[in-house]
């Protein structure tokens, strides 16, 4: 675009709706956020709308006495941590290995790939969970996703535009496959791993089907699972707080409510992604532009 | 990658011959157990479409459950009641794919017209921030829509009567007039931003020279856009319009799932949603399967539909 122009009404225009557009995107997150620290006699009657209102922090001292919740949140972190490591060492591996002259390797690469396409449906797929153990069972959470044919084919893409010769002398010096992988081919594939990273644990972090389908152990619940029942529930939750903590004490504006159960708890799984969001962000642009029209 | 390439003679080819054929098995074996992963968790429940010929009930093994034959898929068709249903769903699944297609095309003009944005620090900001609810949950979503549009204390409610433009509260999560429609402008909201990553990184691709010369010629800035820009960015639109194409028969049951209530099931619930409610909750799994299978095989060939189009149209398949 011409870099000297006069601001006409277009711009005027234009600039307007995207505004629009961005504050539409970005509200509710704000108004949630107002929310879980404003008076919760006011949010809960929904008059806490444009700014905060006597603000206050108590919320989210509150919201850590809920039963369940700080483990909920630990099984989100660990399934988060582990799944993505797991998953970026798989598609790194694999999707090197297909690189190379491996028996098969046309066959085995559809084999994978074609796996995008279809998929048995909701109850075969329930059954053979079933069938292998793994409902209650933290590994569903984990082993699902370890091989994933997108991302082994973004890092297949990415190891074929290395230079051949880094490969070959490190042959050359006795270097194995395996030592090649990890000397040479990690350090030169970061970018591509760091983009994996970012969308496996969203992925991860954001599940909530499979702790429905699989899961009835309290143990093993998310925040995510948690939170959809918060939603459905937040009203007892709200008064079996009351009652433990004996409602004297407690500075009635300030009393846990639904809404400030709700809301904050909310925050409490949003947070981490509006954490990370800001580093992350430079990276999936190139990475869904490496990967995403063709497969 | 081959390292006997004659262009290259690293090692003398017979050496090198011995050394990959012993190799190549030895690759095989290190790919091996992410193999057997992709087929424990995408092909063997591929077995499970056995189901769909029994009338099977859980706790009760297979062999002992009755053989159905095709009676599953026969009732969907000859069972007045069933055939109602399904055809609610199919109704509902092919109403909200439509529209999710006919809204493809906002991150396109999205794209298009934030490239005319002159203030790159503006332009970040709002492709950061309209990107992120991409990468929120649908019970998060579900969670905002709750505080924004509740009876009693939402936020749109309080908002409206203060400015006394209504005078009773609208139950909008709780109606059914319009659930096709919230369905796809909550989707539009959460993935308009992500949707236009492409398009912009497709006519950051564009020749500059291109408009160079359009603009010798004369032409302003909605004519550069409509031919230069646009024919620019067409060939990624469609192969993502061939991709949705086939995708037109899975919605995904999350979305629906979390915003579904007794108000709104007869137009919210969609195949995937339908194959949950009547599997998981109803344990009716015979049935369920069935309707799954009967998905699967349709979507497959709808994918084979879009991939022949694409071959027909740009000479190129898309898988």
């Amino acid at each position: 675009m011409p870099a000297k122009e006069k601001f006409t009404l277009f711009h005027l225009i234009n600039y307007t709706v995207f505004a629009l557009i961005t504050i539409i995107c970005i509200f509710p997150f704000y108004y949630l956020f107002i929310n879980t620290i404003s008076n919760n006699d006011l949010s809960s009657r929904g008059l806490v709308m444009f700014y905060p209102k006597d603000l206050h922090f108590t919320n989210y001292l509150d919201v850590f006495r809920i039963p369940g919740l700080g483990h909920a949140a630990l099984m989100s972190l660990s399934r988060t941590v582990l799944g993505t490591l797991l998953t970026v060492a798989a598609s790194a591996f694999l999707g090197y290995l297909f690189t190379k002259p491996m028996w098969g390797r046309k066959f085995w690469y559809r084999f994978l790939v074609i796996t995008m396409y279809f998929n048995a449906g909701l109850i075969p797929w329930y059954l053979t969970m079933l069938h292998l153990g793994l409902t209650n069972n933290f590994l569903a959470y984990i082993l699902p996703f370890i091989v994933q044919p997108f991302f082994i084919i973004l890092v297949k893409t990415f190891v074929e535009s290395t230079p051949v010769a880094l490969q070959e002398s490190a042959q050359i010096d006795g270097a194995g496959y395996f030592k090649i992988f990890t000397s040479i081919i990690l350090p030169l594939i970061t970018p591509i791993l760091a983009t994996i990273a970012i969308f496996s644990s969203v992925t991860q972090w954001n599940s909530f089907t499979d702790t429905l389908f699989l899961i009835t152990d309290q143990k093993l619940f998310t925040l995510q699972f948690i939170l959809y029942r918060y939603m459905n529930e937040a009203t007892s939750i709200a008064q079996l707080m009351k009652q433990s903590s004996g409602a004297m004490d407690m500075d009635l504006a300030n009393m846990a409510t639904p809404t400030s159960i709700r809301t904050t708890v909310s925050m409490v799984v949003v947070l981490p992604i509006l954490l990370v969001y800001p580093f992350f962000q430079r990276f999936f642009v190139k990475g869904i532009m490496i990967g995403a029209v063709k497969g | 990658m081959n390292i006997n390439h004659a262009s290259k003679p690293v090692l003398n080819s017979a050496a090198a011959k011995k050394y990959q054929s012993k190799d190549k098995y030895q690759l095989f074996l290190m790919a091996l157990p992410f193999l057997v992963l992709a087929f424990l968790f995408s092909y063997l429940p591929l077995y499970g479409w056995i189901y769909a010929f029994y009338d099977y009930r859980p706790g009760i093994p297979l062999s002992a459950s009755e053989f159905m034959g095709l009676d599953w898929f026969t009732s969907m068709v000859s069972n007045e009641i069933q055939r109602e249903e399904v055809l609610r769903v199919l109704r509902n699944t092919f109403a909200i794919s439509s529209l999710h297609i006919a809204t493809s095309v906002l991150p396109v003009i999205f794209a298009v017209f934030l490239v005319e944005i002159r203030s790159n620090r503006f332009k970040k900001i709002v492709q950061t921030l309209t990107t992120l609810p991409n990468f929120i949950s649908w019970v998060l979503v579900y969670s905002f829509a709750f505080m924004l549009f509740s009876v009693d204390n939402g936020f749109l409610n309080n908002f409206l009567l203060d400015m006394g433009w209504i005078s009773r509260p609208l139950n909008i999560l709780a109606s059914d007039d319009h659930t096709w429609m919230a369905m796809t402008l909550w989707s539009v909201w959460k993935g308009l931003g992500w949707g236009a990553i492409m398009y912009i990184a497709a006519i950051t691709g564009i020749d500059q020279e291109i408009y160079e010369a359009a603009r010798v010629d004369g032409a302003g800035r909605f004519r550069l856009m409509w031919h230069v820009t646009v024919p620019g960015i067409m060939p990624t639109f469609f192969v993502l319009l061939l991709l949705s194409i086939g995708n037109f028969i899975n919605n995904g049951m999350e979305q629906f799932y979390v915003f579904q209530n007794a108000m709104n099931t007869n137009h919210i619930e969609v195949l995937d949603l339908y194959v949950y409610n009547i599997g998981m909750t109803n344990s009716n799994f015979g049935f369920a399967t069935a309707v799954s299978m009967l998905k699967s095989l349709v979507s497959l060939f709808l994918l084979f539909i879009a991939n022949s189009m694409s071959k027909v149209i740009r000479g190129e398949s898309i898988f």
